[in-house]
């Protein structure tokens, strides 16, 4: 009976070590996804008191509004230019910097910089870089005699632009989860594989490193698929998602429609699309994860 | 003389060609670091520059007028800059010490306590992890209109003051913590809050240590929510007012960039000293999560 008293003791003590935390987590996580869903369901705005409740009328606006389709496209397409950069540049680069001996340390501090920088500020000085007429990197194409590219004016480079600047800012994190995962592989396998015949780097990074990282790859990808889906800051900083919506990203119109226009119904329809989108990605992990384990 | 495929040769021709790729990797990493370090380069440069030697095309990274001081001079004085450092100061540091005081306990309780809901809990902060603020904002602003608390720094922290993440990441880590030493602390007579601060805590400190680093970058160059709940320059964050720059006529270009310089190098700087605390903080949040 002693025992089951300092069990209740016990659980006592822990509801209230857990209350702060489980209230918050209602108010900010719990009650808001509750009323993000019921918000969907009316043609709520801010400006006025009065709304209805519509059904699913946001989702199927949604679906035929040419502003959705052209955030999906954009954004799509930005991840495309954005993802295998992502992935295979830093995967390159920590094979390559793990492999330096003096170097290393240098390396890892001077690509890494970028990511804790803060982007909005950053944004001003690719912003800079960028410009058409005077920015550094057209004038130095110039010298080498091929034309200026308009990088954030042309409706058909902006997006190529906006990948480039989220590159620079992503690739050294990338490369940490990679290094992390590369000197977690035991010598001894690269050993067996040299006694195997495994000799040339191509044959080690195809037999041992490439099935090991199996994990980190993956979270890698989920994350950076995150990353491209979550595209905000550039845009609002740089393009506004111009020039002529061609680099509206879904976030920053579902923000446009929120908290410019104030269609709160109709940009909860589109949070919760995202949410989807999220959570689709989390399933892949989890599901592939479970499944890829190595070790 | 004759036998020229004697093995020495061939060893010393393989070593050559694997020192000078090993050197024509390491030239082309640092060719790659110069493109990754250039924007910062440019960005200090640009700081001590005259206006109109900024968008000078014959770039050079020396300034030809030194007007350093007047520029960081400005920023720092003359505009409300070191008001927009304090708020981002203010809110970063509300967020993690709220963050760490509702976590810590409730991670503790998660990971060592019997309790009945805890499975529920557990599960509740599992789903809670993959709900970005972007979600959430709508109807987390409505509150705040409605409640009258926009532009103030209680709705500038208010989404962020519980980490589902901490409380995930402390989990893990005070679960490692051996059960015996705790049981043996109970034995002798410490109550579980002694517990926690006395020997949890302790042991916990590079995980907390992480978490912290983590969480004050990711708010200090957190622009998304500060966008929506701030209106007045009163409350503006030092990020925010980034945003400034590209749409208001502030032809001060020097100026701007000695600012840009001030509202990214505490990041900067912190991380190339604290680089083990930034490296473990990603590390710990990726591969185990």
């Amino acid at each position: 009976m002693a025992l089951s008293k300092m069990e209740r003791g016990q659980a006592k003590l822990a509801y209230m070590l857990v209350l702060p935390a489980t209230i918050l987590i209602l108010l900010i996580y719990v009650i808001p996804i509750v009323l993000v869903f019921a918000a969907s369901l009316t043609d709520y705005t801010l400006v006025s008191d009065y709304y209805e409740f519509v059904g699913l009328e946001n989702y199927r606006k949604m679906f035929a509004d040419e502003a959705f389709g052209n955030a999906l496209r954009n954004t799509f397409v930005y991840a495309g230019l954005f993802l295998p950069g992502a992935f295979v540049i830093s995967l390159v680069l920590a094979i390559a910097i793990q492999e330096q001996k003096q170097f290393r340390s240098v390396l890892e501090v001077l690509y890494f910089l970028p990511v804790t920088a803060t982007l909005a500020a950053m944004a001003l000085v690719w912003g800079a870089l960028m410009d058409s007429g005077q920015g550094v990197i057209n004038n130095s194409l110039g010298a080498v005699g091929i034309p200026g590219v308009n990088w954030l004016g042309s409706k058909d480079v902006v997006l190529y632009s906006l990948a480039i600047i989220s590159l620079w800012s992503v690739i050294g994190f990338n490369m940490v989860l990679f290094l992390a995962g590369l000197t977690s592989i035991p010598p001894s396998l690269y050993e067996a594989a040299a006694i195997d015949g495994a000799d040339g780097p191509i044959d080690k990074f195809f037999r041992v490193t490439w099935p090991m990282l199996g994990p980190t790859s993956m979270f890698v990808a989920v994350t950076s698929s995150i990353t491209a889906f979550k595209l905000f800051d550039l845009v609002a900083i740089l393009t506004h998602g111009g020039p002529d919506h061609a680099s509206e990203v879904f976030l920053y119109l579902t923000f446009l429609e929120g908290f410019e226009y104030f269609n709160m119904g109709y940009s909860a329809a589109l949070s919760l699309f995202f949410l989807g989108i999220i959570f689709l990605f989390a399933l892949i992990q989890a599901l592939f994860t479970d499944r890829n384990v190595h070790y | 003389m004759a036998n020229t495929v004697v093995p020495p040769p061939t060893w010393s021709d393989r070593l050559r060609s694997v020192s000078i790729g090993r050197a024509l990797t390491t030239v082309i990493l640092f060719l790659g670091a110069w493109v990754m370090v250039f924007p910062f380069i440019w960005l200090i440069s640009s700081s001590l520059k005259p206006t109109d030697e900024v968008y000078d095309s014959n770039f050079s990274i020396i300034p030809k007028t030194f007007a350093g001081f007047d520029n960081y001079y400005g920023v720092i004085f003359e505009q409300p800059y070191l008001i927009f450092l304090m708020n981002s100061m203010i809110v970063c540091l509300g967020i993690l010490a709220i963050q760490l005081a509702t976590a810590i306990p409730a991670a503790y309780a998660l990971a060592k306590l019997k309790f009945r809901g805890s499975t529920i809990l557990f599960g509740t902060v599992i789903a809670a992890l993959t709900i970005p603020i972007n979600v959430t904002s709508i109807p987390i602003y409505i509150g705040l209109v409605k409640a009258g608390l926009l532009d103030t720094y209680f709705s500038m922290m208010f989404p962020f003051i519980v980490s589902v993440f901490a409380i995930f990441l402390f989990r893990q880590f005070f679960r490692g913590f051996p059960d015996s030493i705790i049981q043996a602390a109970r034995v002798d007579g410490f109550s579980e809050i002694e517990i926690i601060l006395r020997l949890i805590l302790p042991s916990a400190v590079p995980a907390i240590a992480a978490f912290s680093v983590f969480s004050f970058v990711a708010h200090w160059n957190d622009l998304y929510w500060p966008l929506i709940v701030v209106q007045s320059q009163d409350k503006m964050t030092a990020t925010l007012s980034m945003m400034q720059y590209q749409s208001a006529f502030d032809t001060d270009f020097g100026r701007t960039y000695a600012s840009a310089t001030v509202v990214t190098a505490p990041m900067v700087i912190a991380f190339l000293f604290a680089r083990r605390l930034f490296i473990r903080g990603i590390t710990m949040t990726g591969v185990k999560g």
